[in-house]
């Protein structure tokens, strides 16, 4: 691919005049990644100014007078949002983990065993994936009242799989595809049987698939926002979207500091998750829509 | 017992079946079986608290006459065509950019994807304060330019409100379709366009002549996907308006939660939600047959 994009499509490029390219290209460009961005440097500026400057309609308001932690503090220590901080790592992490364990296995069975059955399996997995939450989050509340799950984050650890595990066994399907069969056959020769073929051999040719669905879940959890509000009500096992639109708000006033501070604390952890591994993130985003 | 696990290890279906157990026990539990339930409520009068007895459709006629879930029906179809319209075009010009041979290639692709990383939950507050009526950094910078005499009121206007959360929604949704399309351009091998040179093609004609044909299979995937998550759309809406001004910002989801979960009324709620599949599924069809018509005009087995 790297070749590919060195003498790529643009290849022609250098027949372009200085003046045309900006035109055509650095100032949309510009625009797009200004407007893209804006709003996170918005969530920053917010919520590092002190009360008097947010009311303020007369200075810069693109620039902070006196930077305060204030809205910070009040968030960590006077709200409860570090045990939403905690039950989005708790759920998203246990959700993600028992999503990728299921995922393997029916996407190894689908794709490699090939039982009688394992087309239609396969089918049915993508039609799951187009199910969307807002349709079913109300019979799942009904069920998971019925269950005793209510208000619990267990209710979060078993739904989130529902739209996690289709999307990953859908991803992981992709890569158990290009590992040639031959590694298994040997394997088989040498008297491994399916389990061991599964763990010795094809999860670590995997790896990078599986990191790629992993961020897929982890992220995908961690941003949740219909279900957590739904199947909970009590603040202590809120998630952090759910925390912050929900519990920050009081009334009509809306203070805009700690908001934006809980908005801008909630965002890092996936921003940062991303930013490690975003190579692997956007191959298997493109990997998976290439289908 | 030995050789029944060996036999067990052997058999391809039982082997089979057995790998599939956990997820299909998940998916069968908390999706398939939900997705019937909330059909089967929609035909009863269920309450939070009480089991519902069948009532045949008179949820549904009852809601065909509602002229709350009649405009909700409107926002819904109206907020879904702009916003996917937005995002394609938008989205694939952002694409055929990301495609050129930038400076620092690798940072603008990775930046542009943020907005679709981030809770959007959270960066629909940002979006909230952006269009707050009295400190809204775009009517402060609008009046600095003598654009406008007072602060546009962005959320309590009707249709100033409809814009400005399709405008959020098309902020969250174009990174998503750029860069899967931009994987799709890779995909289209440089002689085409060497060969298209040659023979005189203008941009405009190797764009609309090369890039787009090719693209095609791809948009179809993306557009499905960018039009199924919009029509079903509920963070965003919930809270930048809860619905509101009068009801003009309400889809079809926020309102089924409002009636179903803040309401009560669960069987109402879940008729709401069932109205929307004939969409989805119509969808779905649409962008289905439209690739099997492209695979069969390029003559492939795809």
């Amino acid at each position: 691919m790297s070749a590919q994009e060195k003498d790529g499509a643009s290849g022609m490029d250098y027949l372009q005049s200085m003046p045309r390219r900006w035109v055509t290209m650095y100032i949309p460009i510009g625009i797009f990644v200004f407007v893209l961005l804006f709003p996170f440097y918005w969530m920053v500026v917010t919520s590092l100014k002190p009360d008097a400057e947010l009311l303020s309609r007369t200075g810069n308001p693109f620039w902070i007078i006196k930077p305060t932690l204030a809205h910070f503090e009040k968030l960590l220590f006077r709200t409860e949002y570090p045990a939403w901080l905690w039950n989005t790592i708790l759920v998203s992490v246990v959700a993600t983990v028992i999503s990728l364990a299921a995922s393997v296995l029916a996407a190894y069975a689908i794709e490699r065993l090939r039982f009688q059955g394992a087309k239609p399996a396969g089918g049915a997995i993508f039609l799951a994936y187009l199910v969307p939450p807002s349709i079913l989050f109300i019979p799942l509340a009904a069920i998971v009242v019925k269950l005793g799950l209510f208000d619990s984050r267990l209710a979060l650890i078993l739904t989130y799989p529902t739209f996690l595990i289709p999307f990953s066994t859908w991803l992981l399907m992709g890569y158990f595809r290009s590992i040639p069969y031959e590694l298994e056959e040997c394997a088989l020769i040498d008297g491994a049987n399916r389990w061991q073929i599964l763990v010795k051999i094809v999860l670590p040719l995997a790896v990078p698939g599986l990191i790629s669905a992993g961020i897929f879940a982890f992220t995908l959890s961690w941003n949740e926002f219909i279900y957590a509000l739904t199947f909970v009500s009590s603040s202590e096992s809120k998630t952090v979207p759910v925390g912050v639109v929900t519990e920050l708000v009081e009334g009509d006033v809306y203070h805009w500091g700690p908001l934006m501070a809980g908005a801008l604390l909630g965002s890092l952890p996936v921003a940062f998750v991303y930013s490690f591994f975003v190579e692997y993130y956007v191959s298997g985003m493109t990997g998976s829509v290439k289908e | 017992m030995k050789l029944m696990l060996e036999r067990f290890q052997n058999s391809r279906n039982a082997l089979g079946w057995a790998f599939m157990l956990p997820a299909a026990v998940l998916l069968l539990l908390f999706l398939t079986y939900p997705l019937g339930l909330g059909t089967w409520l929609g035909f009863t009068d269920a309450k939070i608290g009480r089991p519902g007895e069948f009532i045949g459709l008179e949820n549904f006629s009852f809601l065909i006459t509602d002229s709350v879930t009649q405009l909700a029906l409107f926002n819904t179809l109206f907020y879904t065509i702009v916003a996917s319209i937005l995002k394609f075009g938008l989205g694939l010009w952002l694409a055929i950019l990301l495609n050129k041979n930038l400076p620092f290639k690798t940072f603008f692709r990775a930046v542009v994807l943020l907005p679709w990383i981030v809770p959007t939950a959270l960066s629909a507050i940002a979006f909230w304060w952006i269009y707050d009526s009295q400190f809204s950094v775009i009517s402060w910078v609008l009046m600095r330019f003598g654009l406008i005499d007072t602060y546009i009121d962005f959320l309590g206007d009707p249709w100033n409100a409809r814009f400005s959360t399709i405008f959020a929604n098309v902020w969250r949704g174009i990174p998503f379709v750029a860069i899967s399309l931009l994987a799709g351009l890779q995909t289209i091998s440089p002689s085409y366009y060497e060969a298209s040179a040659i023979d005189g093609a203008t941009p405009w004609q190797q764009f609309r002549h090369v890039t787009l044909p090719l693209l095609t299979p791809i948009i179809a995937v993306v557009m499905t996907f960018s039009v199924l998550f919009t029509f079903t759309d509920f963070q965003l809406i919930y809270v930048l308006t809860r619905g509101g001004p009068l009801n003009a910002t309400h889809l079809m989801a926020t309102l089924a939660f409002q009636r179903a979960i803040s309401g009560g009324a669960l069987a109402e709620g879940a008729a709401i939600a069932t109205l929307m599949v004939p969409f989805l599924l119509a969808a779905i069809m649409f962008s289905y047959f439209g690739l099997q018509r492209r695979a069969w005009q390029q003559g492939g087995d795809k």
